[in-house]
């Protein structure tokens, strides 16, 4: 089977007055119909970067798509015109952004907002756009749905506004749904709540979904499989067992070492890592995590590791030593 | 982590409410947001009192007010046996020499026109506790103590990471030696491979200094990590204060145990198995809070009596306190929610 999204070598860089910033660096990965692909990493990392560069919304200047395919059905959307990539948006891959307080417009009704995509995307009536969206709403859980369409996003409370996004983005019967950070700015009560909501979805529907965000935990329960990104590589990726069971990059065992456990014993010292990411205007030549790695030679800081396949197939890890590491964690 | 059983914060009735204003010309006080709303506890010496709770649970509040950084429109902030709310405001800022605050924003809480050298010192200036003469000195040992280079003084903060100006906010309140710190979310907005530096640093300060912590967060995984004690707050009030462990392995109150049960844990086999209890719906407005028990509107258990009468905040078994009318069912594993 062709996979729904394939992604190579993708790199994209910002032309800023300090510098070229080297936001993505070449990643490359497959994601498979109805598949939850979670993307890991701290900000910075061009998690998000890339997933806009998917949907070829980075603004140029001063960002620019470098190299790189995006093909989604086989289709190159790096390459399609700008009206080919309109319909694709929306339509074919949906996205829920962060912020469900600022990426709704104040100034529109919730229904008004969500039967805009419809109307556009399928040429349907306004009453019929209106139905359909009344219907998402319900959907997604937002009790009395038919009054809320008239409703401001300020009149909605911040786990409904997102409940609203992801009706909207659901509205097309998107293949793909990227979710960047979509429960971040939410308590964990209504993350919970958004979470089981986008599990359901994704099981009934059968789409795919990105799950883009800085939270391992949320990732252990909905992804099939894990980027770990640092620094705009991919560092380590697999099945969400294999990494975190059998975790190989220096860098993915010091972000779940820094994680406290809700069941850890007693007097557990967190495993932090030291120092900063680098800056993404001056990348290392190496690997652009040695400096902050334990394990780092000479190896590490003149060249980058490739990403290759560590015990499977399915899990591939970015890193000079990840044999010798992996032996000393089961030692 | 050693704790004395002797308090050094006895909170007792406290509330801050903050009047709703209606018309241009003339104001009418046309109602309140009870932001902290009757909450009584203790803070034991060396301990670390976790405060956790949602947005707008008065979490925040409860921490402002006992500084009184707000004044508190009732109840009494007991501080080693001095009440702060009968203090003059001479009185007061002598006492704020023993209690600090490190806030949530490490970029708006540092002055951006003032280097490091000034942030931190000025505390001393303010409280004038060490000699002109030795000021640099105390300075430079205040930013090796919290892991910077004593070599950034006349650096400003727009030069530092995130996590480097929490170490200052952390130095900067470290600066008078204070009893207790109130640590006002401070790593919510920091990666979480700094977070856990953060938190370290935070541990290894109150084991050489012997500094009191409330520790104010949303994250319950960290809290748990640093805290002894751990009090649950909702709409305004504390459902439930105990033990690190018992908060987690035997909550009590209903809103406890769906908040447990909705922190996800980084392991894909523990995740997936585990039963959540998914509160319907949101927090209600603390203008207007519901009849009885503040939680009745969201509660899975929820009966008759509580939407009637006010469930008392009281010690259901030693050590552990919940405000809930059946929280002597709770206590037997198979009445459990989860």
């Amino acid at each position: 089977m062709e996979p729904l999204l394939q992604v190579k070598n993708l790199t994209t860089r910002f032309y800023t007055d300090d510098g070229v910033v080297h936001a993505v660096n070449g990643i490359s990965y497959n994601l498979n119909e109805g598949e939850v692909l979670g993307v890991v990493g701290e900000s910075g990392c061009g998690k998000s970067v890339h997933a806009l560069s998917i949907m070829r919304l980075i603004t140029d200047p001063p960002g620019k798509i470098e190299a790189g395919e995006v093909l989604f059905n086989g289709v190159d959307l790096l390459k399609v015109p700008d009206s080919h990539m309109r319909r694709v948006r929306g339509a074919d891959i949906a996205m829920v952004f962060q912020d469900p307080m600022t990426s709704l417009n104040p100034v529109y009704t919730v229904g008004f907002q969500i039967m805009e995509a419809l109307m556009v995307h399928q040429s349907i009536s306004r009453n019929d756009a209106r139905a359909r969206a009344g219907e998402l709403l319900k959907l997604v859980g937002i009790p009395g749905a038919e009054q809320r369409l008239n409703d401001y996003p300020h009149q909605f409370s911040g786990g409904m506004r997102q409940r609203a996004m992801i009706a909207m983005a659901l509205s097309c019967d998107p293949k793909l749904l990227i979710a960047d950070e979509p429960t971040t700015a939410l308590d964990v009560t209504i993350q919970a709540q958004i979470i089981d909501l986008v599990k359901r979805l994704q099981e009934n529907l059968g789409m795919a979904v990105m799950w883009i965000t800085h939270d391992l935990g949320v990732v252990a329960e909905l992804a099939d499989n894990i980027n770990v990104m640092y620094a705009g590589y991919i560092v380590e990726r697999g099945p969400a067992s294999a990494i975190f069971k059998h975790t190989h990059h220096p860098y993915t065992i010091g972000l779940l070492g820094s994680l406290p456990r809700l069941d850890e014993a007693p007097g557990t010292k967190l495993l932090s890592i030291p120092g900063l990411p680098p800056d993404l205007v001056m990348l290392p030549t190496g690997c652009p995590f040695a400096a902050r790695c334990m394990y780092t030679d000479e190896q590490c800081l003149s060249a980058m590791p490739p990403l290759v396949p560590a015990e499977s197939k399915e899990h591939l890890v970015a890193c000079w030593h990840w044999e010798k590491i992996a032996e000393q964690v089961i030692a | 982590m050693t704790a004395t059983q002797e308090p050094l914060v006895q909170v007792r009735n406290l509330k801050k409410y903050f009047p709703i204003q209606r018309g241009m010309v003339i104001q009418r006080h046309v109602g309140d947001v009870k932001a902290v709303d009757d909450v009584s506890f203790d803070v034991l010496r060396g301990e670390t009192l976790g405060l956790v709770g949602e947005t707008g649970c008065g979490k925040t509040t409860v921490g402002r007010t006992i500084l009184r950084l707000y004044e508190p429109t009732g109840g009494q902030v007991i501080f080693d046996g001095v009440d702060l709310v009968s203090l003059n405001e001479g009185e007061l800022r002598r006492m704020r020499q023993r209690m600090q605050m490190i806030f949530q924003d490490p970029y708006a809480s540092l002055n951006p026109r003032m280097t490091v050298g000034s942030i931190v010192s000025s505390p001393l200036d303010v409280h004038k506790t060490v000699h002109s003469k030795n000021k640099s000195k105390r300075v430079d040992d205040l930013l090796d103590m919290v892991g910077l280079n004593p070599e950034f003084v006349n650096r400003y903060p727009h030069e530092f990471s995130g996590g480097q100006r929490q170490r200052i906010g952390i130095a900067r309140a470290l600066a008078v030696s204070p009893d207790l710190i109130i640590c006002d979310e401070p790593i919510s907005s920091l990666d979480v491979s700094i977070q856990a530096q953060v938190v370290n640093l935070l541990e290894e300060l109150q084991r050489e200094l012997g500094l009191t912590y409330i520790f104010i967060a949303h994250d319950l995984s960290m809290v748990r990590h640093i805290s002894n004690r751990i009090a649950v707050m909702y709409l305004g009030k504390i459902m439930e204060l105990a033990d690190r462990n018992d908060i987690y392995l035997d909550p009590i109150h209903p809103y406890t145990q769906a908040l447990m049960s909705a922190v996800p844990l980084p392991d894909p086999d523990i995740q997936r198995k585990r039963k959540r209890i998914l509160l319907e719906g949101d927090i209600p407005s603390p203008t207007n809070p519901p009849v009885g028990c503040n939680f009745n509107t969201r509660c899975p258990a929820a009966k008759e009596r509580c939407f009637k009468e006010d469930p008392a905040f009281r010690e259901i078994k030693p050590g552990h306190w919940a405000a809930c009318h059946f929280a002597e069912d709770f206590l037997q594993p198979d009445k459990k929610l989860v």
